[in-house]
């Protein structure tokens, strides 16, 4: 076809002019640090493996969790989720339900049998793990997974820790958390059992092992001094719950009062309203708003019948009855005494109350610090002994399985580096995707899925599992209500709305790239991008 | 075959056997009757694989065509006057855009004051629009016209606009030969455009240009319209071989030899014009008549070596420019580039009024004697003007200079001065 | 709901793409084979609502009709910033022809095609608002009334903005613009002026009139996609933000639009044969206030202090549009 000069044109022909020039800001993508990766003690990257779980890719969701935490199944139940309490979505409708889908993605794993990746080879070197709950497991795991052949040595009869021992079966079925302790077995980790270590220094001594990680807990039950008659009867939460792993149930007669506002406490007072207490009664100085006990245990626990009596504290216990004492709390939130009493019937007392770390092993350890009864590691959760690491509920921090189970990964990291003769670096925290920065426009609407739980009445006279798990279509709704924030999800919308097509789309996984020839700056694609992965950067002209 | 036919019949004839693909038309008197004709020619299946599109004006009508033929389609439509002047800014841009289209004008005055007759100010005001303008004399050149000048505008890309004097020629019934379907299509091949809007081969078409190339546009406009005078003459070699008529050239001479007056004039009266001639050499005046068909592109080299001859040359022109003059004198008289012959604008036949062969010898005559003024408005009725102008009189007479009614006619203004 | 989304999705289709959703679901926007109508290197200022409208219009008129197409459009911004010799950002057959003609440059089109028995190519003619309201109007009207086959797109930045934004009859009152300044008694366009062509094409009873903003790609795709379904003519009304003429912050584009929607002042519906089938309803709904704040073309209503009074009367005219349309429920008045 002919093109008659000047009025008629060859298409596409303005690709010479590159109007690039003409920008003063240029648009960069970035990924920032969403604030459930933020907040959560395991170091999960939560929307990365949300991402997968959202195509219905479970198992590489799945492999995506497990490269930070190797109890997905457990930690779907028993973990305060403050990925959740951090999650954008809740100022937009609810927070995502992310221990909801780690719950299902624990489960599909265990039920599929899916099993992690180790490495390749072996490093020829050896950890020993000195305790087998959460922090103790988590850093075999990840030891293992780097190449480290590793040991641990187990006190209980079973592996596990406070999470056999402390959490009660209604939160954590035992066959659910058997499961994924022997997959950590199953690569290759050695749990010798019934083998408390009472010198650490012996065990040192032998230089059998390349490098220690010590993560015994906190397992005594604070005994605080309670006046009490002959006849009364107290024992620990800790003791008590204990005793529930295969031991006769101890008696406690019909009216249990529960003193403490911990997690333990709610543990305690459901458990014993399981074992047939028609009262159980928590008793607590101060108000509800300042418990330490979480809200869901709270709320279960009353939902389950369990009664609270704030602003109490025990004067007196004696043989079916306590005196408790008003109290009331100050200008700072402390609770006073104000003389006034009153009687509570209760056949036993129940002290949860905090616990303590049993240092005795570190006795012949010369250079480990212990200040208010917790072990003093460094950022690389290395003790003053050079070697010799510790983690979970014996060293400064929250007790909580997830935190255990992130220092497990901390240390195994810093372990390995020590065992390579190099240094861990966590590298810089990437800028934190707050809430303004998105376009919250673009999420459809969806509350949260509520996981069913099981009915009260049963609740109330069996062990039996409280939270049930998602279904697959409804894990699959709630992981995609993630809204991937700071973290590109490939939604096109920047590959769209630029009005100079200076945005290339490089294919599914891909993402994109800016065409800085012919970008103008608008900046639109960084106004319209939903989950703030676009930064708009002065150009230096 | 030769047939008693109306001038618009016969038009619409001719466009019905060049076989347009798109036909868009907006009523106006005199034009009318080609349309209605050939919406009757579509609608009955008459004019195949054509449409005929009723537009909401003549704006839309050419813009309609414009389309059409940037589609790659063989379009037609026809207007006057008024309705000229209302697309008159399709008009410029289907020239810049090189589109084909063949309009018919039939040539009508302009108001205010609103007149439907017939004269020739429609044309020349576009005659600087880029168009091809080619004037008929008869019916059987109207008819003859729109044939050719659908093979002229493709050829060329550039659109023609056939002017034919409205209601003169419009509406006169006389005979025309009008050709057989095959002769048309052994003279005019289907439209092969240059450029179209094609999806398999897509073009931006009516780009904007600016200062950097505006003027080689309009500098390959001109060539064009050069290009269009060898490929008039061409055409006409191929089109007598076809129809065994051979076409008048860019104009048509008539006892031209020894003229020392030459008479011009374009469209129907022309005709008017050979008779005169005729009455005036049988007094001997030496006078002959000269008709132009083509008059944009203007066949300049061919005008001078016609009138090179002659002493002097009055042009009967249909439209006058106000503070100006005659268009067509003027242009008659910047061809000749010298003080020989000298060009007389006789204005006639303005709105209707009739050019006659009394009046033609007479202007023939006082031209003969030297006595015809550089500027003459033919048939001028005094009488009619009486009062009027003795109030321009009055206004002129608190001016400067002032004069009579005679005066100013005489001497009517800036014409004075060449 | 005239495009439903799709729901529960992260994103459902409220974003351009969706890597969850099946390709057949997805935009036209988000495909990598996109036809580009409208390429890299024109000359439209950022954050241009046009430039995005038609290339968001024409790339799924494109795939509607398998590329089988040809586009006539006016003069303005859109003309001018695609084609200044040498170069131009088309890459689908495209005409400019005059200010107002496009439409009957679409009819011209559409006749050729029929006249060749190439029915398979559609026409979209195109022009900003005032090549559609005000100058190309009569064409405009034309085609709608003889029902040529031609799709025409309206690009509304709501004022004459090629020639430096001066008042068309689609500038909503109290805007200003270069002919309603900012001055005087009455500051900016005046209130009871301005056509509404979405309703004035519904009572030509033409087979589809539709509008749309560029905020809601897939609302803008769907209505296109519609469009193609049909033979006749066809309309439909894009808000297209113009940054230049609002005075609003180039990445503010697609928000503006969003508001537009939002506040009930831009109502988004489609119809039939002149009769309404559906409105989009608003989702999150917002004071105009808050539509209106962003733009210096209203910042006489806030400046030195807030035009309640006015700010009210334009309030009015979304509630209007809200009841009149049944904006928030679905349910036309």
């Amino acid at each position: 076809m002919e093109r008659p000069f000047a009025i008629t044109l060859e298409v596409g022909s303005s690709r010479h002019n590159k109007t690039g020039t003409w920008r003063v800001e240029r648009p960069v993508y970035v990924d920032r640090l969403p604030p459930c990766n933020d907040a959560c003690p395991a170091g999960e990257n939560i929307q990365g493996w949300l991402y997968h779980a959202e195509s219905g890719d479970y198992e590489s969701a799945w492999r995506k969790l497990m490269e930070d935490n190797p109890l997905p199944a457990v930690m779907g139940r028993v973990c305060y989720h403050p990925c959740q309490t951090a999650c954008n979505r809740g100022k937009l409708d609810e927070e995502v339900g992310i221990n909801s889908v780690e719950h299902f993605l624990g489960d599909i794993a265990l039920d599929k049998g899916w099993m992690p990746e180790t490495a390749a080879t072996d490093t020829g070197r050896t950890a020993l793990i000195i305790g087998a709950g959460p922090s103790g497991l988590s850093a075999a795991y990840h030891l293992r997974r780097l190449g480290h052949t590793v040991t641990i040595y187990e006190a209980g009869a079973n592996p596990g820790g406070m999470m056999r021992y402390g959490i009660p079966k209604y939160r954590l079925p035992r066959e659910v958390l058997d499961a994924e302790i022997r997959r950590i077995e199953a690569m290759g980790v050695e749990i010798v059992l019934n083998h408390k270590v009472d010198d650490l220094a012996a065990v040192l001594a032998e230089k059998r092992f390349d490098a220690v990680f010590l993560a015994i807990g906190a397992e005594i039950g604070k005994r605080a001094y309670v006046p009490a008659g002959e006849s009364a009867r107290i024992l620990d939460a800790v003791s008590f719950l204990h005793s529930m792993e295969g031991q006769a149930p101890p008696l406690l007669g019909r009216r249990v009062a529960i003193y403490g506002g911990g997690n333990t406490a709610m543990d305690a007072a459901r458990t014993a309203k399981r074992l047939g207490a028609t009262d159980a009664v928590v008793v607590y100085r101060r108000t509800r708003d300042r418990m330490p006990a979480h809200d869901v245990e709270v709320e279960e626990a009353v939902e389950e019948g369990v009664e609270m009596r704030w602003l109490s504290t025990v004067k007196h216990a004696d043989a079916g009855k306590l005196l408790l004492e008003k109290m009331t709390l100050d200008e700072k939130g402390m609770p006073t005494p104000t003389g006034e009493f009153e009687e509570l019937e209760a056949d036993s007392l129940i002290l949860a109350l905090g616990q303590e770390v049993d240092l005795e092993l570190l006795r012949n350890v010369d250079g480990v610090v212990a200040t208010d009864g917790v072990v003093q590691v460094d950022r690389n959760m290395m003790t003053g002994v050079p070697g010799l690491f510790a983690g979970g509920d014996m060293v400064p921090g929250e007790r909580t399985v997830t935190v255990g189970v992130g220092h497990g990964k901390l240390a195994a990291r810093n372990i390995d580096a020590w065992l390579r003769g190099t240094s861990f670096s966590k590298g810089g925290r990437p800028e934190l995707a707050d809430f303004d920065l998105l376009n919250t426009w673009y999420y459809s609407d969806a509350p949260q899925t509520v996981r069913a739980k099981l009915d009260v009445a049963r609740r109330r006279s069996t062990f039996d599992e409280v939270v049930q798990g998602l279904d697959e279509s409804n894990a699959l709704f709630e992981a995609r209500r993630c809204l991937s924030c700071g973290n590109c999800f490939e939604c096109d919308n920047c590959y769209g709305v630029c009005p100079d097509n200076s945005v290339i789309k490089l294919g599914p996984g891909l993402r994109y790239e800016f065409d800085y020839d012919y970008c103008k700056g608008c900046g639109i694609c960084a106004q319209e991008c939903p989950c703030g992965a676009i930064k708009m950067v002065p150009e230096s002209i | 075959m030769l047939e008693q036919i109306e001038g618009s019949q016969a038009v619409a004839r001719a466009v019905r056997l060049s076989r347009p693909e798109v036909i868009c038309a907006y009523p106006i008197s005199p034009q009318t009757h080609i349309v209605e004709a050939l919406s009757v020619a579509v609608k009955s299946g008459a004019l195949e694989h054509c449409e005929f599109v009723n537009v909401e004006s003549e704006f839309a009508a050419l813009s309609v065509a414009i389309g059409a033929s940037a589609a790659g389609a063989r379009s037609y439509t026809a207007t006057a006057s008024q309705g000229l002047l209302y697309m008159i800014e399709a008009v410029y841009n289907a020239a810049g855009l090189g589109l084909p289209i063949v309009m018919t004008l039939a040539n009508r005055a302009i108001g205010a004051p609103i007149n439907i007759w017939n004269d020739h100010s429609d044309a020349m005001a576009v005659r600087d629009a880029g168009w091809i303008q080619l004037f008929a004399e008869t019916n059987q050149d109207a008819a003859d016209l729109h044939i050719y000048a659908f093979r002229l505008a493709e050829q060329l890309s550039v659109p023609v606009m056939v002017n034919m004097d409205g209601f003169i020629l419009t509406h006169a019934t006389e005979r025309v030969d009008l050709p057989t379907q095959e002769q048309v299509d052994a003279f005019l091949p289907p439209y092969a455009p240059r450029t179209y809007l094609d999806p398999a081969d897509p073009v931006s078409i009516g780009a904007m240009v600016g200062p950097e190339a505006f003027t080689e546009v309009r500098y390959l406009a001109s060539l064009r319209q050069q290009e269009a005078l060898s490929a008039i003459e061409q055409i006409d070699e191929e089109f007598s071989e076809v129809f065994g008529r051979r076409p008048c050239g860019f104009f048509s001479s008539y006892r031209m030899e020894d003229a020392e007056i030459v008479a011009v004039a374009m469209g129907s009266a022309v005709g008017t014009l050979k008779d005169a001639v005729d009455d005036m050499r049988e007094q001997g005046v030496r006078v002959g008549a000269l008709g132009l068909r083509t008059f944009r592109p203007f066949p300049a080299d061919a005008i001078r070596s016609a009138l090179s001859g002659s002493r002097r040359v009055l042009v009967f022109e249909r439209a006058h420019s106000p503070g100006f003059g005659g268009q067509l004198s003027a242009d008659i008289a910047a061809t000749m580039r010298s003080a020989e012959p000298t060009v007389h604008s006789v204005v006639s036949g303005l709105g209707g009024r009739p050019v006659t062969r009394l009046s033609v010898a007479s202007a023939i005559q006082a031209a003969s004697k030297g006595e015809l003024g550089l500027e003459t408005f033919l048939d001028l009725d005094e009488s009619l003007l009486k009062h009027e102008v003795t109030e321009l009189g009055t206004a002129r007479r608190s001016s400067a200079t002032g004069g009579t009614l005679a005066q100013i006619i005489e001497s009517s203004g800036p014409q004075g001065a060449r | 709901m005239p495009f439903q989304p799709i729901k529960f999705y992260q994103t459902g289709s409220f974003v351009v793409g969706n890597r969850l959703l099946s390709e057949d679901q997805r935009s036209v926007q988000s495909s990598q084979a996109r036809t580009n109508s409208l390429t890299l290197g024109h000359r439209a200022c950022q954050g241009c609502g046009e430039a995005l409208g038609a290339r968001y219009a024409l790339d799924a008129a494109m795939r509607a009709t398998d590329n089988q197409m040809v586009v006539a459009n006016a003069t303005g911004c859109l003309e001018v910033f695609t084609t200044p010799f040498p170069e131009t950002s088309w890459q689908i057959p495209w005409i400019h022809s005059l200010f107002g003609n496009s439409a009957a440059v679409g009819t011209g089109i559409a006749a050729a095609l029929r006249s060749k028995g190439r029915q398979d190519i559609r026409v979209v003619a195109q022009a900003g608002d005032g090549g559609t309201v005000d100058i190309g109007f009569g064409p405009l009207s034309g085609m709608f009334e003889r029902n040529d086959d031609v799709l025409f797109i309206c690009y509304d930045n709501e004022a004459y903005m090629n020639t430096g934004v001066q008042r068309s009859g689609a500038t909503p009152p109290a805007a200003r613009t270069a002919t309603t300044d900012a001055v005087g008694p009455h500051p900016g366009e005046d209130f009871g002026k301005g056509k509404n062509l979405p309703l004035i094409a519904m009572a030509h009873e033409i087979p589809y009139v539709a509008t749309a903003t560029v905020a809601e790609l897939r609302d803008l795709e769907y209505k296109v996609e519609k469009a193609m379904s049909f033979h006749g003519a066809r309309y439909i009304h894009v808000l297209v933000p113009c940054p230049l003429g609002w005075g609003s912050a180039p990445s503010d584009t697609i928000r503006l639009s969003r508001m537009a929607k939002e506040t009930g002042l831009f109502p988004v519906f489609e119809a039939e044969g002149g009769e309404v089938t559906s409105v989009s309803n608003i989702r999150h709904q917002l004071p105009v206030e808050e539509y209106l704040r962003p733009q210096r073309r209203y910042q006489h209503l806030f400046r030195p202090q807030p035009d309640t009074e006015t700010i009210g009367r334009i309030q009015a005219i979304a509630d209007k549009n809200i009841s009149r349309f049944g904006l928030l429920n679905g349910e036309p008045k």
